[in-house]
C-alpha cells in the first residue's frame, strides 16, 4: 500500500510540474476577479464610513481647523483629554451615564429574563402567541415616537399618567422637567420599548433545554418553581452570561436619540451623558477636537469593558463571546 | 413532548398558571395601550382632549386634526421625502450588503479572513460621532439625502448573518451554474439571490425600519428644515411643541392638541402595517444566521 502511494505521488510529481509562484497569484486573481468586483463597493464603504472616521479620530490629539483639514492641523498631544478630565463635566457625565447603565442592568435586564421564563411557562399557546406579538411591537417604533408618547402621557395637567400618579400620591410633579424623574422615565421607556424584544434570545435558549430533565425532575417530585430554579435557570445561564458581556460593552453607550429627545434645559444636570455631550460640544458649539476626544475616550472604555467582561466570564468557567 | 412538562402540576402550580396568564396579558395590554390612546385622541375634538384626560374611544368623531396635517405642505413634504428616502435607501443598503456578503461566503477567497476580522472590529470600536460627521461633510454629503443612507449602508451584523446564510446553501447549485458557463456575478443574480428571498426580505424590512425611524442622521446632517424627514417633523410638533412648522391654514385655528396625536399616528402606521411581515420573518432570519461557519 505504502509503496503504491509513493509511486502515485512520484508519477504526479513527474506529470504535473510545480507551478511558479508568480503565475499562481495571477491565476488566483483572474479566477476571483468577479468576486473581488462584488466586494469592491463594500470595501469602499468600510474604508470611508467605518475606518475613515477611525483615522479622523486623530483630531482628538490635534487642534482641528476645518480650513486646514485633518492632516495639516496642529498636534497638541493630550491637551483635550486633560481639559476634559479636569472639567467638572467629566464626573457629572460619568455619574449620569453609569447610573443609567446600572439601572438598566439591575432592572431591565433581569426583567427580560423573568418575562421570558414566564412566557416559557405559559401553557395556552394562543395567549403566548398573542402576548409575544404585542410585546415585540414597541421595539420597531422610533425613539421619536416613544418620546412623543411620553410627552403626551406625562403632559403637564392634561396627561393621563400625570393625573394618575399625582392623584394617587397627592403630589403635583411635572415629570417631564423634574430632574428627579428623568431617570425613572428613561428606564420606563427602555423597559416598554425593549423588554419584549429582548425575550426572543432567551426564549430560543429556553426552547433548547433538554425536556427529559423535566421529566426526571417530575418523577423526583419537583414542583413548578423547583423545576424552573434547578433546571431552567442553569440551562440558560450561558446565554445570560453572553448577553451580560454584550451589555457590559454598551455601558457607556446610552442611546443618544432617547436621551437627546428627553433632555431639556431644566433636567440638563442629570440628563447629560457622554453621547449627548459630544453632540452639544461638537455639533452645536463646533469644538470638534475636544468632543472627538470625549467620544474616543468613551469608545476606548467600551472596548476595554467588553474584553474585560469576556475575560471574567471565561474565568468563571462560562463561555464568553470570543 | 412539551406537554409532558405540565402533566405533574401541584395546586400551587395551577394558581401560578392563572396568575401567569393574567400577568402576561396585562403586559400585552401595556404594550398596546398607548397606541389606542393616541389613535382615539387623534379622532377627538379639541374640547374633548381638553376635558377628558384618558379615553380609548372619542365621544364625538372629528377629522379636523388629519385635515390640518394633510393640507399642510410641510407635513406632506416630510412624508413624501421619508417614503422616497426609505424606499431608495433600502434598495441601496440591501444591494451593497448582499454583494459584499456573497464573496465573503466563499471559503477559498484569498484575503477573506482578514476582511472578516476588520468587519467584526467595527462592531466593537468606531471613530465616533464627530469624525463620522466630518467625513460626511468632507465628502460633500451634508444637506443631501445621501447622508441618511450611505453612512449606515452596511450593518456588520446583517452582513455576517447574510454571509452565513449564503455559506450554507448547497454548493452543487453554483457548480451547475458554473458548468452552464455563468460567472459569479450571474450566479449571484440568477441563482443565489432568488434562493435567498426570505432572508433578504427580512433584512430589507430591518433596513427600511432603520431608515424610517432614524432621527440622529437627519439631526446631524440636514440643516435645512425644508428637507426634514417625518421623525424630525414629529419631534418639532410633540417634543418642542412648535406648531408653526405645520404651516396650517391661517384663516382657522388649528387643533393644536389633536395635531400631535395625528402626527404620531401617521408616523407609526407604516411600521404597524408592515409589522405582520416583519414578525413572520424576523425570528426565522435571526435563527438562520446563528448557524456558525
Amino acid at each position: 500500500m505504502v509503496v503504491l502511494d509513493r509511486s502515485v505521488a512520484a508519477t504526479e510529481a513527474l506529470v504535473v510540474p510545480p507551478r511558479k509562484r508568480r503565475k499562481g497569484v495571477r491565476v488566483h486573481f483572474t479566477q476571483f476577479k468577479w468576486l473581488y468586483l462584488l466586494l469592491l463597493p463594500g470595501i469602499i464603504y468600510f474604508a470611508l464610513f467605518r475606518y475613515g472616521p477611525m483615522y479622523g479620530a486623530i483630531i482628538a490629539f490635534k487642534d482641528y481647523v476645518p480650513f486646514l483639514g485633518i492632516a495639516d492641523s496642529q498636534w497638541v498631544g493630550f491637551q483635550h483629554f486633560d481639559a476634559f478630565f479636569a472639567s467638572p463635566d467629566f464626573t457629572r457625565l460619568l455619574a449620569n451615564t453609569l447610573i443609567l447603565a446600572l439601572l438598566s442592568l439591575l432592572i431591565a435586564f433581569p426583567l427580560t429574563i423573568v418575562v421570558a421564563i414566564l412566557l416559557n411557562e405559559l401553557r395556552v399557546t394562543l395567549v403566548k402567541r398573542s402576548v409575544q406579538t404585542l410585546i415585540y411591537i414597541p421595539h420597531f417604533l422610533s425613539w421619536t415616537v416613544v418620546a412623543s408618547l411620553t410627552y403626551l402621557l406625562f403632559a403637564l395637567d392634561v396627561g393621563p399618567l400625570f393625573q394618575l400618579i399625582n392623584n394617587v400620591f397627592g403630589t403635583n410633579v411635572d415629570f417631564l422637567t423634574d430632574p428627579a424623574w428623568f431617570r425613572p422615565i428613561i428606564v420606563l421607556q427602555d423597559i416598554w420599548k425593549n423588554t419584549g424584544w429582548g425575550t426572543i434570545i432567551f426564549l430560543a435558549a429556553l426552547a433548547s433545554v433538554d425536556q427529559e430533565q423535566y421529566e426526571a425532575a417530575i418523577i423526583d417530585g419537583a414542583g413548578r418553581f423547583q423545576r424552573v430554579w434547578h433546571i431552567t435557570l442553569p440551562s440558560i445561564m450561558p446565554t445570560v452570561v453572553v448577553m451580560l458581556v454584550l451589555q457590559m460593552g454598551q455601558v457607556l453607550n446610552t442611546g443618544f436619540e432617547q436621551i437627546y429627545l428627553m433632555t431639556n434645559s431644566l433636567n440638563r444636570q442629570v440628563a447629560d451623558v457622554f453621547d449627548t455631550y459630544v453632540y452639544f460640544m461638537g455639533i452645536t458649539q463646533g469644538s470638534y477636537s475636544y468632543s472627538t476626544a470625549v467620544g474616543l475616550f468613551k469608545a476606548l472604555v467600551g472596548v476595554v469593558l467588553i474584553f474585560g467582561a469576556n475575560w471574567i466570564a471565561r474565568r468563571f468557567n462560562q463561555t464568553g463571546i470570543f | 413532548m412539551a406537554r409532558e412538562r405540565y402533566r405533574f402540576n401541584t395546586p400551587a402550580g395551577r394558581v401560578f398558571d392563572v396568575v401567569n396568564v393574567v400577568l402576561l396579558s396585562l403586559l400585552g395590554i401595556v404594550a398596546l395601550l398607548p397606541f389606542v390612546f393616541v389613535a382615539a385622541g387623534s379622532f377627538a375634538t379639541e374640547s374633548e382632549l381638553a376635558t377628558r384626560s384618558f379615553f380609548l374611544w372619542p365621544e364625538t368623531f372629528s377629522l379636523r386634526a388629519y385635515e390640518s396635517i394633510l393640507t399642510s405642505p410641510a407635513f406632506l413634504r416630510a412624508m413624501v421625502t421619508t417614503i422616497l428616502v426609505t424606499a431608495v435607501g433600502t434598495v441601496i443598503q440591501l444591494l451593497l450588503t448582499a454583494s459584499m456578503a456573497y464573496p465573503l461566503s466563499k471559503a477559498n477567497l484569498p484575503g477573506r479572513r482578514i476582511m472578516l476580522s476588520l468587519i467584526v472590529f467595527t462592531m466593537v470600536f468606531s471613530g465616533g460621532m464627530i469624525p463620522t460627521f466630518l467625513m460626511v461633510k468632507d465628502l460633500g454629503l451634508l444637506n443631501t439625502y445621501w447622508a441618511l443612507v450611505l453612512p449606515m449602508a452596511i450593518n456588520p451584523f446583517s452582513l455576517i448573518i447574510i454571509k452565513n446564510f449564503f455559506q450554507q446553501l448547497p454548493n452543487e447549485l453554483e457548480e451547475s451554474a458554473k458548468i452552464d458557463g455563468a460567472n459569479e456575478l450571474q450566479t449571484l443574480w440568477s441563482v443565489i439571490l432568488p434562493l435567498s428571498k426570505p432572508v433578504l426580505a427580512t433584512f430589507a424590512l430591518f433596513y427600511a425600519v432603520g431608515i424610517w425611524n432614524d432621527f440622529m442622521s437627519p439631526l446631524l446632517y440636514l440643516n435645512d428644515n425644508s428637507m426634514w424627514t417625518l421623525q424630525m417633523f414629529l419631534r418639532q410638533v410633540t417634543v418642542a411643541t412648535d406648531l408653526s412648522i405645520v404651516e396650517a391654514d391661517p384663516s382657522q385655528l388649528p387643533p393644536a392638541q389633536g395635531i400631535k396625536f395625528a402626527v404620531i399616528v401617521v408616523a407609526t402606521l407604516p411600521i404597524l402595517l408592515f409589522y405582520p411581515f416583519l414578525q413572520k420573518h424576523f425570528a426565522k432570519g435571526m435563527l438562520i444566521g446563528s448557524v456558525k461557519g
